[in-house]
């Protein structure tokens, strides 16, 4: 047992409203610098939709991620002869210097967008005249001026259309009926998928770094770029199935999310979940075992999904307790994982799921997929069917209803409007039944709360449902206040790292007494010759 | 023309090497931030392969031929003593060098071209390319012009080297060959002198050791093996974070 701890991330999928502000918070702070202007390390993307860069998810272009080669000795998973059994896709020793010269699989900045800005000064200096001045757009690599032809979120909200949603990678598992029954115009629907670096335990991109650049801070987790030891040799871009490290063209070094570890450091929330307009972000600490990491990795595929939650332990569990002291983990920080909202989501109540768990990355940050879609099965309403709903139906006009039947309480799921097919294909590796239950789970805890403020459910159908999906009462109340009421303080349980004692994690105090002043550090981040 | 062919052949070598030490570790000590390869290829994808691609190879290959015809000047003169294996040994070479000369050729061209390539192409960078282009063109003109140049490097040129490094110039061999070569002599030098102030500082930091390094990089701030406890008032150990 090799116990660490690991800032993880749960974001919930039904609330978010697709506003940008996180996105546009951590540009702000961050990215808005000659080279970074094209690189969003905090993106939300329409689903279904092709997403930042184009079609990010398809690794037959993109070869990012591990993929399974051949099988342990014995079967799967008893940790016996892993070695080797995943390989990075399109990075590594061989591949990784063979083609060091030239990276055949590198997203280029056409895949991303050509950064622009408008000239807004000609609004401004234009000589009166019969027509209005326009500000043209300029390109922010050459200073000329260009025709626009894609965006970040060019997207945005586009699903349905020919070019974007039905490009989308996860529709690949979907027979061609069900996805025309997707974009049918009555049916049509979308959800947002914010993404940031998943701050993987298993990290393609540093282990893709021939430099050694990129690495996993032991004390939370946090995947890094160390600019000083960057030689711009591009694979970790190649290598992150996320596409979430990007290459300044400026600085010719490459640059990723950081999580805000200076505020992380100090117990503040990353400015992209602190600015959430949809409350939708929660951040906290999980305690996992660091010997199981290329165990679980090289999983058979139809495990790998549960064997990826499972290796986060138990904080209560005093064994997991003990032997996380025994490694070092601070006091402050098991308490913050005992109030983690992120085991709760996705242990203890089993709601959330990582996105993509098949690249074998063993990404930090996990989904609670989107509800709201499924429930609102909009159907041309016959007679019989109007006859077997429930008094609970909604119906908005005499022939089109809002189905919300609780008459065989999860009737509905089997004809979401999102195919479990691909819900599953983003956050299941393929299992449809796993996404079910937590859609089930949603709902049942809606049901719940209709029984409890609205009343038109009796208490039998709620716990019904409840125990359907294997919850209590209780856990149906700690859900609905950690989905709808938590405070800031419920939603981001961070150990700080004590900055007053931090200097003393690295050096002895004593030694820079009488030191301290004024110094210099290395200058900012400038072209070399 | 005897003092001119003493500066180039021996003042100027020395100088250049000396300014290649000093210059490059200087610049990694002040600069080191600034060594990447400056890869172009996230601006320019297609054009680059078939410039950096056969540039490379070719250019790699060149150098360790180089580096084996000075290092072991007798087993290349003994190679190369059967004809089939000098004209192997002489069209291998030749290949590599038109693979640069193509490769080079091409970056050249995708830098003066491309739009957005212009933007991150500095003065220098276009400079080394030039320098690179002609010390090859000077290359194959030997190569072509006069012949078994291989042999040439490992019986004149080879002890010509050495005897600079043992600080005891013997100049006259080389002095005696044509201009061409000497030209390729003192362009090679002159790729020295610029090295420490171009982009060509990539090469010094080329990442071998990955090969042995395991995959995953975790580092930790604090020793997790040598925690203060609080039952021990003062040790040399680290204290908890809590
Ligand atoms: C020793 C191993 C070497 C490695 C790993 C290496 C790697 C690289 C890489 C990754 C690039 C960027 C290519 C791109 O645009 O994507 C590059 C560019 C370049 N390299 Fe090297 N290189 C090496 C040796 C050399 C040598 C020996 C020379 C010449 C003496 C050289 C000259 C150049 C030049 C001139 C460029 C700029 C090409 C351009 O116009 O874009 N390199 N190198
Ligand atoms: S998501 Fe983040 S940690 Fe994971 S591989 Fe990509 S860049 Fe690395
Ligand atoms: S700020 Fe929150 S609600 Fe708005 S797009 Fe980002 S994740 Fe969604």
């Amino acid at each position: 047992m090799d116990i660490r701890s690991q800032i993880s991330m749960v974001f919930h999928l039904d609330k978010c409203i697709g506003c940008h502000t996180c996105s546009v918070a951590c540009k702000n702070i961050w990215t808005d610098r000659k080279g970074a202007e094209y690189q969003w390390w905090n993106n939300v993307e329409t689903k279904p939709g092709t997403g930042y860069p184009t079609k990010w998810e398809d690794q037959d272009i993109y070869k990012g991620g591990w993929e399974k080669k051949g099988n342990d000795a014995n079967g799967s998973g008893n940790g016996q002869a892993t070695e080797h059994v995943i390989k990075l896709k399109g990075a590594g020793k061989a591949k990784g210097l063979g083609n060091i010269f030239h990276n055949p699989s590198l997203p280029v900045i056409d895949d991303y967008y050509e950064p622009f800005t408008y000239k807004y000064l000609d609004l401004i200096e234009a000589k009166a005249g019969d027509d209005q001045p326009t500000a043209r757009p300029v390109s922010l690599i050459t200073g000329k001026t260009i025709d626009i032809k894609s965006g970040p979120n060019w997207d945005d909200d586009l699903s349905g259309t020919p070019d974007y949603a039905r490009n989308d990678p996860n529709l690949e598992n979907l027979s061609p009926e069900e996805r025309e029954a997707m974009f049918q115009l009555e049916k049509m629907a979308f959800f947002y998928l914010p993404r940031i670096c998943n701050h993987c335990l298993n990290p393609a991109c540093v282990a893709s770094c021939p430099s050694g650049a990129l690495y996993k801070r032991g004390e939370d987790g946090i995947v890094l770029v160390n600019q000083e030891v960057c030689r711009g040799w591009r694979m970790c871009v190649t290598a992150c199935p996320y596409k979430k490290t990007y290459y300044n063209w400026h600085t010719g070094k490459s640059e990723k999310c950081i999580l805000c570890f200076p505020r992380i450091e100090a117990g503040l929330a990353p400015a992209c979940m602190h600015s959430c307009v949809g409350r939708i972000r929660y951040l906290g600490v999980i305690l996992y075992d660091a010997d199981k990491i290329e165990q679980v990795a090289s999983s058979d595929e139809k495990d790998l999904v549960q064997n990826h939650m499972d290796i986060m332990l138990d904080p209560n569990d005093p064994e997991v307790i003990a032997a996380a002291k025994a490694n070092g983990v601070a006091d402050s920080t098991i308490r913050s994982a005992q109030a983690s909202p992120i085991y709760r989501f996705v242990k203890e109540w089993g709601m959330a799921l990582p996105l993509h768990s098949e690249f074998r990355t063993l990404p930090m940050l996990f989904y609670v997929p989107p509800l709201l879609p499924v429930m609102a099965s909009l159907g041309k309403a016959n007679k019989s069917q109007l006859d077997k709903m429930g008094p609970v139906t909604k119906q908005w006009s005499d022939d089109w209803l809002y189905d919300t039947s609780t008459e065989e309480i999860f009737a509905t799921i089997d004809q979401a409007r999102f195919p479990l097919e691909y819900m599953a294909s983003l956050f299941s590796a393929g299992d449809t039944e796993m996404i079910k239950l937590r859609i089930k789970k949603l709902m049942a805890v809606r049901i719940y709360r209709r029984f409890k403020t609205v009343g038109d459910i009796s208490e039998q159908k709620a716990t019904e449902a409840l125990a359907d999906v294997g919850l209590t009462a209780k856990m149906a109340d700690d859900i609905y206040y950690l989905t709808s009421l938590a405070k800031f303080d419920d939603r981001f349980v961070i150990p700080a790292a004590h900055r007053e004692e931090a200097i003393e994690m690295m050096e002895f105090t004593g030694d820079n007494k009488g030191s301290a002043g004024f110094g210099f550090k290395g200058g900012t981040a400038q072209r070399g010759l | 023309m005897n003092s001119l062919n003493y500066f180039f052949l021996v003042m100027f070598p020395y100088i250049s090497i000396a300014v290649f030490l000093i210059g490059t570790i200087y610049r990694y000590n002040q600069s080191g931030y600034k060594v990447t390869s400056l890869s172009a290829q996230f601006l320019e994808g297609k054009q680059g392969f078939w410039g950096t691609v056969p540039f490379h190879w070719g250019i790699l290959m060149l150098f360790v031929g180089h580096m084996i015809a000075f290092l072991f000047p007798k087993a290349v003169l003994a190679w190369n003593a059967d004809p089939t294996r000098l004209i192997i040994h002489e069209g291998l070479g030749f290949m590599f060098a038109v693979a640069v000369l193509v490769g080079l050729g091409m970056l050249i061209l995708r830098r003066l071209t491309n739009a957005r390539l212009k933007v991150v192409t500095s003065r220098m960078d276009l400079f080394v390319e030039f320098v690179l282009l002609a010390q090859v063109i000077l290359g194959c003109w030997i190569a072509l012009g006069y012949r078994w140049g291989s042999s040439w490097f490992a019986s004149d040129l080879s002890p010509y080297l050495w005897s600079l490094i043992k600080l005891n110039p013997q100049a006259d061999a080389v002095i005696a060959m044509p201009l061409v070569i000497r030209a390729h002599i003192v362009c090679a030098f002159s790729i020295f002198l610029i090295f420490p102030f171009t982009r060509l500082v990539h090469l010094l930091v080329a990442p071998l050791h990955y090969i042995l390094r395991p995959y995953q990089v975790v580092i930790w701030y604090w020793d997790r093996k040598r925690i203060r406890r609080a039952s021990t008032a003062w040790s040399d150990a680290r204290p908890q974070n809590n």
